[in-house]
């Protein structure tokens, strides 16, 4: 049950919105997609749903493209949120779960569960359109994962949401991942990847430019932190060979490093200035791969 | 199929559910009611109907007055001659104060001379049927001075035959059309207003998932086809039932109501001699026109972002409808023309048109049949191009709501 993107590329015309895109996430994986606004994670998501079909290149899930036949099997929590504002929460979770072919009775009652879980089990015969946007949000997951899918894609699950909330959502994500499903999600929140995943891509205009798991980008990034705390001037070592960059922080400094023998280094060099309070070498974080690759802040 | 059933069972129940349309299905059906009632609420309210019939009569002979009423009855008019013993000043503020409606002044020397005064001079119609009167007994009492016998008297009073033919085969005699004319035009309004309101219903549906974005999550579940041909069975559906109700009611009321429908203010409408095909070709171009406008609004309905932009781009169909509706309308009274004959075959107009020409003339099956078999082409290829249409067009969202939008769409939903 694992998912195979191969060289999918999206065209519009003459706008290439998504280039090239390779990727495989086993069963039980969670795979993290980081990018800009526009840079093709929505279309790389609609083409896995088969909402979009691929100008080139193949997508397989379970060995096959995915099509309506598997509808019961595939969840997914669309980045533009939306729900029937009209209808009634209960209701409205029964109806989209039927249309992935849950039977009524069962959906029932996993929409009590949920909503228990959520602790929003009050909201069940309101219209969606009088719940706040942080719990029209839960049930928007909710919708995504009732009926059991194998194959979860979330685009965008956390945002908007409070931190108690985004725990929330979090946890429920993660045990849905230790019973077995595959799930492929977008956040706009680094930690947040860092934090859930095993896998990671990150898209910038359409191709992805840092791809795998997490320990092997952070280690094939090929740069470290140092970190120095001490109350000298620490501006005359990023002279030293090997250092790449400098940053002052307000109780010393940060120095990125090509290899582990520059800290070495840093380490001598610092304790010739002066008494030394912290001295760490530090992985680099998503963060500064992000800048680093994509060439500005991550949103 | 499963989930065919339950989109088609939600896109009927909520339509079903909501105020608007049950307010409306009472509102017409009560209408029914009250215009197979109106006969006798206009009675009730003209209670003293015979009384203002009456004629007073100024007749000095005395023996003028009942001829007079005999003839006005051999005549057909239910007006009441009356002799009256009243002066010509008193009849005259009688008149001013309406408690007389009209008195005629006969006098017969040589020739019979009759004076009619009423309020105004269109008073009561009825002037030319009591000059008709006047002079029939004028012709009596000629013949009788003449010494002619009531057998000769009769004979003379003989009407000609007058009656209308057309020569052409296909069309329907003078009688018939007037008699198919009334009911025609009900039926025709029916579809009329049948393939305005339930596609719009559709095109509105459509818009409203797309704007509120549950869409994107509708499709991932279920095949846009799907989902738009599902949409477009349940409403149907809902207004083949609104119709049957619509029907019913009129029925039971026109039964209930006692009320002579042939006769009357409803003759003109031509119930008394009702053909079961005019019924059942009514329903059949009503289901036609329905999907082929439907699969139209659907298409339209999903380029839109926004609800409000719905009507804007439902312009050129409505356009179409009401170009429909203007041949159709026109047409009831030459149904042989050329333009109604064309436009018969040509598919946006045929559910009202076609339908116009098989009520009103007795042409060949074989031209409904082709006609049919048009407009069910055209569906299928609309439900073609719709599909691919309403595929892409489900996803787009953006500002510019032209038709030009159909070719993106056409493109994003594409296949390669």
């Amino acid at each position: 049950m694992s998912l195979i993107v191969e060289h999918a590329t999206k065209k519009f015309g003459d706008f290439t919105a998504v280039d090239d895109v390779s990727l495989t996430v086993e069963q039980g994986q969670m795979h993290g997609f980081l990018g800009a606004n526009g840079a093709g994670k929505t279309t790389t998501f609609r083409m896995i749903l088969g909402l979009l079909n691929p100008t080139a290149g193949i997508i397989r899930w379970n060995g096959k493209p995915i099509t309506y036949a598997e509808s019961p099997e595939i969840g997914y929590l669309p980045e533009e949120r939306g729900l029937y504002p009209k209808m009634q929460v209960e209701e409205q979770l029964i109806y989209l779960a039927q249309l992935r072919s849950m039977p009524k009775a069962d959906a029932k009652k996993e929409v009590r569960k949920w909503l228990e879980r959520f602790e929003v089990p009050h909201y069940a015969s309101k219209k969606v359109e009088e719940l706040s946007k942080g719990n029209q949000q839960k049930i928007q997951l909710i919708a995504s994962l009732l009926h059991q899918p194998s194959l979860l894609i979330l685009d965008e699950p956390f945002s908007g949401l409070d931190p108690v909330n985004v725990e929330m959502l979090k946890s429920a994500i993660l045990d849905f991942q230790k019973e077995g499903a595959t799930i492929v999600f977008s956040s706009h929140r680094l930690d947040h990847v860092e934090e859930l995943c095993d896998n990671m891509s990150i898209l910038d205009r359409g191709k992805i430019v840092v791809g795998g798991s997490i320990r092997q980008v952070k280690r094939s990034f090929g740069k470290q932190n140092v970190r120095i705390k001490m109350d000298q001037d620490l501006s005359i070592l990023h002279n030293i060979a090997g250092v790449e960059n400098f940053t002052k922080t307000h109780d010393g400094a940060l120095f990125q490093i090509t290899d582990e023998t520059v800290a070495q280094r840093l380490l001598e060099e610092s304790m010739k200035l002066g008494a030394l309070r912290h001295f760490a070498i530090e992985e680099p974080s998503l963060e500064e791969i992000f800048i680093a690759k994509v060439g500005k802040a991550y949103a | 199929m499963h989930s065919f059933w339950i989109i088609f069972k939600q896109a009927f129940m909520t339509k079903a559910k909501t105020k608007s349309f049950i307010i409306t299905t009472v509102i017409v059906a009560a209408a029914f009611f009250l215009m197979a009632n109106l006969p006798n609420i206009i009675e009730a309210f003209q209670g003293s109907e015979e009384e203002e019939n009456v004629l007073h009569v100024m007749d000095e002979s005395g023996d003028l007055t009942e001829a007079l009423q005999q003839q006005l009855k051999a005549a057909g008019s239910d007006i009441q001659a009356m002799p009256t013993d009243l002066t010509e000043e008193e009849l005259k503020e009688g008149i001013t104060d309406g408690s007389i409606e009209a008195y005629l002044v006969l006098e017969q020397n040589e020739q019979l001379s009759a004076r009619y005064v009423s309020e105004s001079a269109n008073e009561m119609n009825s002037g030319a049927d009591i000059e008709q009167a006047v002079q029939s007994l004028q012709t009596a009492l000629t013949a009788e001075t003449m010494g002619l016998d009531a057998a000769e008297v009769s004979q003379l009073f003989l009407p000609a035959a007058f009656e209308r033919e057309a020569v052409s085969e296909s069309s329907k005699s003078q009688e018939e059309l007037s008699q198919a004319r009334g009911l025609v035009y009900i039926l025709i309004m029916l579809i009329y207003i049948a393939v305005i309101y339930y596609p719009n219903m559709i095109a509105m549906e459509v818009a409203n998932e797309k704007s509120s974005r549950v869409m994107e999550i509708l499709i991932s579940s279920v095949s846009p086809v799907k989902h738009m041909f599902a949409k477009i069975a349940g409403i149907g559906t809902l207004g083949i039932l609104q119709m049957l109700v619509f029907g019913l009611s009129g029925y039971v009321a026109i039964k209930t109501a006692g009320t002579d429908l042939s006769e009357g203010a409803f003759s003109v409408f031509g119930f008394s001699d009702v053909k079961i095909s005019t019924f059942l070709f009514a329903v059949l171009f009503f289901l036609l026109g329905y999907f082929l406008y439907a699969v139209l609004a659907a298409l339209l309905g999903s380029l839109v972002s926004r609800t409000e932009d719905v009507q804007q781009l439902m312009l050129p169909m409505m356009f179409l409808i009401i170009i429909a509706s203007f041949i159709a309308f026109s047409g009831i009274g030459v149904p042989e023309a050329g333009f109604v004959t064309v436009s018969s075959f040509i598919p946006f107009f045929a559910p009202l048109v076609m339908f116009l020409r098989v009520g009103m003339l007795d042409i060949p099956l074989w031209e409904p049949l082709l006609s049919i078999a048009i407009m069910l082409a055209t569906i299928g290829i609309l439900g073609w191009f719709g599909a691919r249409v309403y595929r892409g067009g489900v996803l787009m969202y953006g500002s510019s709501q032209s038709l030009k939008d159909i070719r993106k769409a056409i493109r994003l939903g594409e296949n390669k």
